[in-house]
């Protein structure tokens, strides 16, 4: 990952917050400015629940980027456990360390377990990783949607998210001496419990509205004409008020801008939407809703909204 | 800029006004809006807004809440304009907006809670609002205390002796288990530096297993009404014994009560329940509340092997190709789809309805349920283990064959 050389300071003011995002082309709204810098400044974990494609994760990435952190990141799993999230201890080496100790015939006890069950033996996970002293200023630590591990697991976190610690039953508790700057994201597949969320700065990523989504397809997809990428935008928009499974994200609206992009398409025809609509539904009962006649339909009545607009 | 002294004063008064709406707000809460408006200032309405925002909120649903009380609360107060207009040259006028339905909490919250000048200024509002409040439906209050105090009793007695099914499923976390096949490597050092490391006693892990949640949906239309008082108690009784239980009713819209029905008593849980319930004995709309429920919860709930309970008769008013493709969907997004049915209580009963015989090839399981001896027989059939998929359709099959006889 590239990395600036120098650590940026965090952003002074909500103003700056927007600036430094922008910066690295993440067109936030105020709302997700303004909690995004109370977050960094009261030193909160950002709990930040929304929609898949929504840009939950890549807020992690830019504050990563623009603000010359290291991230890590943890990505979250049905049956996530300690050792996987938190520490480990090596096992292997821990058994050689007590054979080594048989062959040299030390037999003090109490040393043996204390030489075992130190530093030396312990693998970092990414928990404790976050915790860690780093040149660069404190770390980013994503853990990233929360919603597929289970209950149980949210319960390791709140000692980490609440004082920034980490406690090992053999050798004491891991305090951070500067806190990470903790991103939590949960796409709402279920309820996180409240204990968990009182502990973070709470902020819902909705989808973007017709004039920021279209700066986000310039910005992000090069090369586009004005009139397709309005044209995409509004057809998305409009797709975004059908009663669909599933309504298309951000992410899905800039993979279909590249895909038609690719297509050389300079503006929407029915047949390239009806082609490409999979790009942007993800569910066969969607796509077939909206294929043929509903996406002429939809085209005609974005053009009419277009030509009203200018 | 440091916050005015009435600002902090203000903040803990709409923290107060929040808590009576409905969001829970603790005092930590009101300390950190204190630190986050300290922190960024107050500049703009809108930054001031989204400061509050968000501490105060932390779920989804009560932004609306939110929106309603500060929008009422800072309105009435004229605080924040003065605040605003010490450090700006310029005031935004207020938009002046319909009143909502929705708001009639907050509303509620911020007349009880608040000073005599305030509830008087509020009070104006408030008859604003009661006028807006449309009656777009058939919006009936049910009243619970129709059933005599011997049923209760008896419906009660049954709920107490109600055990669940015994269907454990396998989760992916391990946990210590002498049969385990799988090592602990950290129990067993650790037991093993104990004897010096001279010895190596093995521990084991195994899977771990636990009840998978249960949703329950069920149906309150007019064709219902002599068993909802039951089915809730129902629905309280295993939402008291289990942790995960969520519990929507339906009629001609889709409620959740999960939260009222957590209450410890069944009564208050019930008084919560009606009072959450616009469409009491309405009509039924199968098919809607199903797409409602798809759409809106399903991914939220039915996660992590979830087993459903549809409580219906299955007499949808119209139905159509809907109905047959949203309970399909739903049948596939949950582990185990248990349709009970009172009308199966009748002798003879045959699956003409159209509604029903399109419900019937999709359910796992399809049960009798009526009255309070029915009730009985669902906790036993309830609670034989097992019951699974194929136990239904063998039940659906008899039913059919039956109905051919």
């Amino acid at each position: 990952m590239k990395t600036p050389a120098k650590p940026v300071p965090v952003p002074a003011s909500i103003d700056d917050t927007l600036k430094l995002l922008a910066g690295a082309d993440y067109l936030a709204d105020r709302s997700l400015a303004t909690v995004l810098f109370l977050a960094l400044k009261m030193g909160r974990p950002l709990f930040l629940e929304g929609e898949a494609g929504v840009g939950k994760t890549e807020i992690a990435k830019v504050l990563s980027t623009t603000l010359g952190r290291r991230l890590i990141r943890l990505q979250c799993y049905e049956g996530l456990d300690v050792s996987a999230a938190v520490y480990e201890w090596n096992y292997a080496a821990q058994m050689i360390a007590i054979r080594l100790a048989e062959a040299e015939g030390a037999v003090d006890r109490a040393r043996l377990s204390h030489d075992v069950f130190s530093e030396q033996y312990l693998i970092k996970r990414p928990l404790l990783q976050a915790l860690d002293p780093n040149t660069a200023g404190p770390p980013v630590l994503l853990i990233d949607e929360l919603d597929r591990t289970d209950e149980a697991f949210e319960a390791f976190l709140l000692e980490v998210l609440a004082d920034f610690q980490v406690t090992i039953p053999e050798l004491g508790t891991v305090k951070a001496e500067h806190p990470p700057i903790v991103v939590v994201t949960s796409n709402r597949t279920r309820e996180i419990h409240d204990a968990l969320k009182r502990r973070c700065l709470y902020h819902w990523v909705g989808y973007p509205n017709a004039e920021r989504e279209l700066k986000i397809v310039q910005a992000k997809v090069p090369g586009i004409g004005k009139k397709l990428s309005q044209e995409i935008v509004h057809f998305v928009q409009a797709l975004r008020k059908e009663d669909l499974f599933k309504l298309p994200g951000v992410a899905e609206t800039l993979d279909w801008a590249t895909a038609l992009t690719e297509l050389d398409a300079v503006a929407l025809d029915p047949a390239t939407v009806s082609d490409t609509l999979g790009v942007l539904l993800k569910y066969q009962d969607d796509i077939a809703r909206i294929e043929g006649s509903k996406a002429s339909e939809l085209i005609n009545q974005v053009r009419a909204e277009m030509r009203a607009a200018e | 800029m440091q916050p005015a002294g009435r600002l902090a004063e203000n903040i803990v008064y709409f923290a107060r006004a929040l808590r009576v709406a409905g969001i829970p707000v603790g005092p930590g809460s009101v300390l950190d809006a204190l630190a986050a408006v300290r922190t960024a200032g107050v500049g703009t309405r809108d930054d001031f807004y989204w400061t509050l925002h968000s501490v105060f909120v932390k779920r989804h649903e009560q932004s609306i809440l939110f929106d309603q009380a500060f929008r009422i609360f800072f309105k009435r107060r004229g605080y924040l304009e003065q605040l605003m207009s010490m450090t700006m040259p310029q005031i935004e006028g207020m938009p002046h907006e319909p009143a909502k339905p929705a708001s009639q909490r907050v509303q509620e919250a911020l007349f009880a809670g608040l000073g005599d000048k305030l509830q008087r200024e509020i009070q104006e509002v408030e008859i604003d609002m009661r006028l807006t409040v449309s009656d777009q439906e058939v919006l009936q209050k049910k009243d619970f205390a129709q059933m005599t105090a011997a049923e209760v009793a008896a419906a009660k007695d049954a709920m107490r002796r109600l055990v669940l099914p015994l269907d454990d499923i396998r989760t992916r976390r391990l946990a210590p288990n002498r049969r385990g096949r799988l090592i602990d490597m950290r129990r067993t050092l650790r037991a093993s530096m104990k004897g010096g490391g001279s010895f190596i006693d093995l521990r084991y892990l195994g899977p771990r297993t636990k009840k998978p949640p249960i949703v329950a949906l069920l149906d309150i239309s007019g064709s219902m009404t002599d068993y909802t008082r039951l089915f809730l108690h129902f629905l309280h009784a295993i939402t008291d014994a289990r942790k995960r239980v969520h519990s929507f009713l339906f009629g001609t819209r889709l409620t959740n009560v999960t939260r009222a029905l957590k209450a410890k008593d069944p009564d208050e849980a019930l008084a919560a329940c009606s009072a959450s319930v616009l469409d009491w004995s309405g009509g039924t709309r199968i098919a809607s509340s199903l797409h409602a429920f798809n759409k809106q919860w399903a991914r939220r709930v039915l996660t992590q092997g979830a087993i459903v309970l549809l409580i219906t008769d299955g007499l949808e008013r119209d139905p159509d190709d809907r109905l047959a493709f949203e309970i399909d969907r739903l049948h596939r997004s949950c582990r185990r789809l248990i349709w009970l049915n009172p009308l199966l209580r009748y002798e003879g009963f045959e699956a003409k309805a159209k509604g029903i015989q399109t419900i019937l090839p999709h359910v796992d399981e399809f049960r009798p349920v009526h009255n309070l001896e029915s009730l009985g027989e669902l906790c036993r059939s309830l609670s034989v283990p097992g019951g699974r998929a194929a136990e239904g359709r063998a039940r659906i099959a008899r039913t059919e064959a039956e109905r051919a006889a």
